[in-house]
């Protein structure tokens, strides 16, 4: 068993899928002899060649549609967007060809495209560099998009995703790219791909979140056993198709649900869970689901992006109120 | 025409070109004397340019900035273009033009707020006549097209009025010309005749992607694909890139369309200050290049021809010194932003949503209650 970082084990993880298939290729800006500005594609072009790992010329739209062509003839592209603000020149072929061509092609066409982003903030970035853009791919009906908040994850749910016959888009949070690790063990079978999981155990409320949060929750659970209050947290795992399995039921025992996301509250995931929420346990809630996420300006200025981001306090201040309610 | 313009040589030595020739604008003749002081106020523009972005990759180093974008080595392509604009030209940049934002009289210390993630835009962008930098690669170059179409509209291109025609300069990288937007601009400019100049920086990188994986053939080829002419300059050569872009900037003022000009040079440094170049270009190659150099080939030309000497030198040295001394001072007293601004510059008139979120922010900072 080895320790991993984050960006290590997407590494492994991709490797691994090279190896098990040859139709795995890899396109994307800078992924080759640089091996990624995050450096999760390293060593790949010099083992697996030019033509599996391809350093594309620098338009995103064009990565994304040369995707779709060779998915069409037989190979599992998998597409490295440098930077999650990056993506938005892909948007139309993402939104209007990668998901729409199996429903235009008759459901006769699959099409197996992993389209890798690094998202969300807390790095000090400058703007366009810290973006969270998962509402507006989920959506999108015809993809999927599912996001990882640990290193064990990364690996599994990445080869999962290359192996899956329909488009993905997989959001790596990058601020834990680095900053988390765990033991890996190949050999472990890892649970489905789009399935949410209860990662902490706790009575008295349910924190539900997804890529960076997850870890600010843990920290808040956390804090909150220090004060003798006892957290649930669930990492979605999944934001589309949403599993909404694990969170219903575990609010069913708690009865109060928050919602913990970076990107703008307004219109996004935290709204489709309170809604989907709200419908299953209403009898059992004792408090409105409530939402910790960004605020509904663009990104802010890295100095001040810590007064916008979820943070322990404001997480425990939804709890005190949904407690309190 | 795909070859390369040039008027210095590396080693310092002027030469002729059939078709241009250096002959600075009567305004800078005014002001610097004559050539010989014209050629000085370059050098000490370049100079002094160097230092200040030396400056802010030392800083960078320091944490006072989260990075960095290093001009370094593209200092006669920015001043040699920045000095051929007219007052009433319009600037669309990238993030790596400190060499023209120096020409438009903005104070570097204001550009450095980006990057330190205190402003957005240092400067008044209407009385700099330069715009936000853009990071999205290629974006605005569009919006270049489009502004360049209003003053075209507005009756402001062709009167042969000094003082009322207008250019507008679009800068880019040649790991742009591979973006659809950077080719959709060329589209519209050609289809609208527009007074657009298509700046082009070929520095040879894009992060680690050499240009011969964005083309196989001299950029400045693609003018005539999209049916406008196009001109290739030594970028290096600071005498040879003022003369290009001013007859480009004039032929677009006078209402004759786009024009775009490759200036072919070369990022010394990293891509930025998160970058590892060892990864994947060789010490040769920097060699090479390091023996254009811009800056040292005019240094050599005015000191062989006396337009130069040596007290000069030790005061332009001692200038760059106090540019520095001031440039780390101020970068240290930026003040951090109030987390507010963004929801007051989100709207024209802030939405009652955000007006809600706004208030529970202040109140988060104030340690109040927050008001629900
Ligand atoms: C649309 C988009 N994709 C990717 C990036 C990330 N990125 C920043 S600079 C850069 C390379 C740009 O190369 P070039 O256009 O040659 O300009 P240079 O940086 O060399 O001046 C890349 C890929 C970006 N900023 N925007």
């Amino acid at each position: 068993m080895t320790t991993l970082t984050l960006a290590k084990a997407l590494n492994a993880g991709l490797r691994r899928a090279m190896e098990q298939d040859g139709k795995v290729v890899l396109l994307g800006e800078d992924i080759g002899r640089l091996g990624g500005v995050f450096r999760i594609t390293e060593g790949l072009q010099k083992d697996f060649g030019e033509q599996r790992v391809l350093d594309t010329p620098l338009a995103e739209s064009g990565i994304v549609g040369t995707a779709v062509g060779l998915a069409l003839r037989g190979y599992r592209p998998v597409v490295e967007i440098q930077f999650d603000g990056f993506v938005y020149p892909a948007y139309d072929q993402i939104v209007c060809q990668v998901a729409k061509l199996r429903t235009r092609s008759g459901g006769q066409r699959a099409l197996p495209i992993v389209i890798r982003i690094p998202y969300g903030g807390g790095i000090g970035a400058v703007e366009h560099h810290s973006e969270s853009p998962e509402a507006q791919f989920a959506h999108t009906p015809g993809l999927k998009v599912v996001t990882c908040s640990n290193p064990v994850d990364g690996y599994w749910m990445l080869q999962q995703a290359i192996a899956h016959d329909d488009p993905v888009v997989f959001l790596e949070p990058k601020r834990l790219y680095h900053s988390t690790r765990a033991e890996l063990d190949p050999a472990l079978e890892p649970g489905p791909l789009f399935a949410s999981r209860v990662v902490r155990s706790g009575t008295d409320a349910t924190l539900i979140a997804y890529g960076p949060t997850v870890q600010t929750c843990l920290a808040a659970a956390d804090q909150a056993a220090e004060e003798g209050r006892s957290l649930e947290v669930v990492d979605l795992r999944t934001i589309s198709p949403l599993d909404l399995g694990p969170v219903a039921e575990s609010v069913r025992r708690t009865g109060r649900a928050v919602v913990v996301h970076e990107a703008h509250v307004s219109f996004g995931v935290g709204a489709e869970v309170a809604a989907a929420i709200t419908e299953q346990c209403f009898f059992s809630l004792e408090a409105p689901v409530l939402r910790v996420c960004g605020y509904d300006t663009p990104y802010p200025l890295s100095r001040v992006e810590h007064e916008w981001l979820p943070t322990v306090d404001r997480v425990l201040d939804a709890v005190d109120r949904a407690v309190g309610f | 025409m795909s070859d390369l313009i040039q008027l210095l040589t590396a080693d310092g030595v002027r030469v002729e070109h059939p078709d241009v020739a250096f002959s600075p604008d009567p305004s800078l003749l005014d002001t610097y004397g004559d050539e010989p002081g014209v050629l000085r106020a370059l050098l000490r523009d370049m100079t002094l340019v160097r230092r200040f972005d030396v400056e802010a990759t030392a800083l960078q180093r320091h944490g006072e900035l989260g990075l960095w974008p290093s001009s370094l080595g593209q200092e006669a392509a920015q001043i040699g273009a920045g000095r051929a604009l007219a007052p009433g030209d319009y600037v669309f940049p990238t993030y790596r033009d400190h060499g023209i934002a120096w020409c438009r009289r903005i104070d570097p210390v204001d550009l450095l707020g980006v990057f330190r993630g205190t402003d957005h835009v240092g400067w008044d962008p209407e009385e700099k006549r330069y715009a936000p930098v853009t990071i999205v690669i290629g974006a605005h170059t569009l919006h270049a097209v489009g502004y360049a179409l209003g003053a075209l509209h507005d009756g402001a291109v062709g009167t042969g009025d000094a003082s009322r025609d207008t250019a507008v300069l679009a800068c880019f990288g040649d790991g742009a010309t591979s973006q659809g937007d950077v080719n959709e601009a060329m589209v519209f400019a050609a289809s609208y005749h527009v007074p657009v100049v298509f700046f082009l920086q070929n520095n040879h990188w894009a992060i680690s992607e050499p240009v011969t994986r964005q083309s196989r053939i001299p950029l400045v080829q693609r003018a005539a694909g999209f049916g406008f002419p196009g001109y290739r300059v030594d970028g290096n050569d600071v005498l040879a890139t003022y003369a290009v872009v001013q007859r480009a900037l004039e032929h677009a003022r006078t209402g004759q369309g786009p024009v775009l000009v490759e200036a072919v040079t070369y990022r010394m440094g990293a891509h930025t200050t998160t970058d590892d170049p060892t990864r994947y270009r060789t010490d040769d190659d920097l060699e090479v290049w390091r023996r254009r150099d811009p800056i040292d080939r005019l240094a050599r030309y005015l000191r062989t021809t006396g337009g130069a000497d040596d007290a000069w030198f030790a005061a332009l040295e001692a200038e760059a010194d106090e540019l520095g001394a001031d440039v780390r001072a101020r970068c240290h007293a930026l003040p951090d932003p109030s987390p507010l601004v963004s929801f007051d510059a989100t709207y024209a008139e802030i939405t009652p949503t955000l007006a809600a979120q706004r208030a529970e922010v202040a109140a988060l900072l104030d340690g109040t209650e927050v008001a629900r």
